[in-house]
């Protein structure tokens, strides 16, 4: 059946749109393939790398002569303890914390954080 | 010196002389788009419709159709689509906004955004998920759908309808790269409906997920993919690079400039380049791409039905790529038992981060401790790589 404007017949049209949605899931399932590989490659590396770590722990020498530990660094006059960053500058931590405090509407000084940590 | 010869002549070079003297030869039609741009500036400033790109195009389309200010010549361009003249007489003769449009007519400010998109977008989601790129592909259903009614309805040639097609990707840039490409004097309609569409992602989409969906579906919480390094994340766009454009060469210019602009966010070594891409280079390319657009809606041009019928087109390709998406989610959940929230399938109509938040919305308001984000994000990344792959298709097989 010819059409007034398009070239291809309704069954021609049908089939390259057909064709195409093939070729985009063809195309898509073998980056995932390769994806995958490269995933399963990385987590194996990092599997190794943890297990050559523990597996320098494991032997452990003689107890060494307990040593005192270090004196935990003074904490500012006012403050509420430490406050432990896992992937997170500073700068961020800081922005954070003041809007927590903003969104709870209390003084940032009678707020106590433990640690913040990016989740990924 | 005579007053009353020189004010004759101010009237007769006004655009209101060129508006009232040839109102029935096309002066109604340049009233008719000013009047369409003051709509899509109230749009995208008070609507706030993807503003940063709507309001360019509207002021770009502005501009074309006040007469007699020799910004934009629709004659040129024709003449240039011939094959009778070239990029150096348009420099020459050209206006500014013939010269600005060069860079669409190259691909040039397609390709810079697309650099700019990779470097903002973050793989990694998709990368601890790897299947999650199967929804990316499932969700351009209405890519193929709307080319195939387009072709089908005889109205538009078949290179016309790959480019109202690849409105159904939900991607502006490779909506206008294709289309540049294929079906020029169609890019202003295209580029309008496909940002359009874009901004109103949150009231598109929610009925048909609603529709698709269980409750009890959209209730599964999904459980936190593994850590990506940072090698993996810098290894990935040198081998999607590679591997997509050895599939598909036509879609090396896209995915090329989206993953050198994602290596150099990821690369940790050209944090100043990816800056300059990320905002000014982004912003500068913007600016020019949307009133280069603009411009293209000549009112000969755009106030066809044509026109009309790429608005419809359009919405029901946006509405199917939903519904793949969607049905790709369906039968993830159904294969891993449950494991996989439907909803996030319906990001994989790319528009970045739009329809991500959108799952993300819509799984929360049916149990407000469920945080879909992360997990809809990779099949919306995956739907960027699906829609370039799907514009490549459409290139090889009708770009000649």
């Amino acid at each position: 059946m010819a059409l007034l404007a398009s070239e291809y017949t309704v069954g021609e049209s049908a089939l390259l749109a057909l064709l195409g949605y093939g070729v985009v899931f063809f195309g898509i399932i073998l980056l995932m393939i390769v994806v995958i590989i490269m995933g399963k490659i990385f987590v194996a590396a990092e599997r190794r790398k943890s297990a050559a770590a523990a597996a320098q722990a494991m032997p452990q020498p003689a107890p060494a002569p307990v040593e005192k530990a270090p004196e935990p660094a003074p904490v500012a006059p006012g403050a509420a303890g430490q406050l432990k960053l896992h992937d997170v500058e500073p700068k961020t931590a800081a922005m954070l914390m003041a809007i927590v405090a903003d969104k709870m509407g209390k003084p940032l000084n009678e707020l106590r954080f433990i640690s913040i940590k990016e989740v990924k | 010196m005579n007053i009353g010869e020189i004010l004759l002549k101010l009237w007769n070079d006004s655009g209101f002389a060129a508006i009232s003297s040839g109102f029935m030869d096309g002066g109604w039609q340049n009233l008719a788009m000013i009047a369409i741009a003051c709509c899509l500036l109230y749009l995208g400033i008070v609507k706030k419709f993807e503003p940063l790109l709507l309001v360019g195009i509207a002021f770009g389309c502005l501009l074309s159709n006040l007469p007699g200010t020799g910004l934009y010549h629709q004659e040129l361009w024709d003449s240039f689509m011939a094959g009778e003249l070239g990029f150096g007489t348009i420099l020459h003769d050209g206006g500014l906004l013939d010269i600005f449009y060069i860079g669409v007519k190259t691909s040039l400010y397609p390709c810079l955004i697309f650099m700019g998109v990779g470097a903002m977008t973050d793989f990694g989601p998709l990368l601890s998920n790897p299947k999650s790129l199967l929804l990316g592909a499932a969700a351009q259903l209405g890519v193929f759908a709307a080319f195939f009614a387009a072709s089908a309805s005889g109205f538009f040639t078949a290179m016309e309808a790959a480019a109202i097609g690849i409105i159904g990707g939900a991607d502006g840039p490779t909506a206008i790269f294709l289309t540049s490409q294929l079906a020029p004097h169609l890019l202003g309609p295209i580029a309008v409906a496909a940002y359009s569409y874009m901004a109103l992602i949150p009231l598109i989409q929610p009925p048909f997920m609603k529709l698709l969906t269980t409750p009890k579906q959209r209730q599964i919480k999904m459980v936190q993919t593994r850590n990506v390094s940072k090698a993996e994340k810098i290894i990935f766009p040198i081998v999607v690079t590679i591997f997509v454009a050895l599939l598909l060469p036509d879609t090396a210019p896209l995915i090329g400039c989206l993953m050198f602009g994602n290596l150099l966010r990821e690369s940790g070594v050209t944090d100043r380049l990816s800056d300059t891409v990320q905002n000014a280079l982004m912003n500068i390319v913007t600016i020019l791409l949307s009133t280069a657009v603009g411009a293209t809606m000549v009112g000969s041009n755009f106030l066809t039905a044509q026109t009309l019928l790429i608005v419809v087109l359009g919405v029901c390709a946006f509405i199917l790529s939903t519904c793949g998406g969607l049905l790709g989610g369906l039968i993830m959940c159904w294969a891993t038992k449950g494991k996989v929230n439907p909803l996030i399938g319906s990001a994989g109509v790319s528009a970045v981060p739009m329809a991500a938040r959108v799952a993300n919305k819509e799984g929360q308001k049916a149990n407000p401790s469920n945080f879909l984000l992360m997990h809809a994000m990779g099949p919306n990344v995956a739907g960027v790589i699906g829609s370039a792959i799907a514009a490549g298709f459409l290139l090889s097989v009708f770009g000649g």
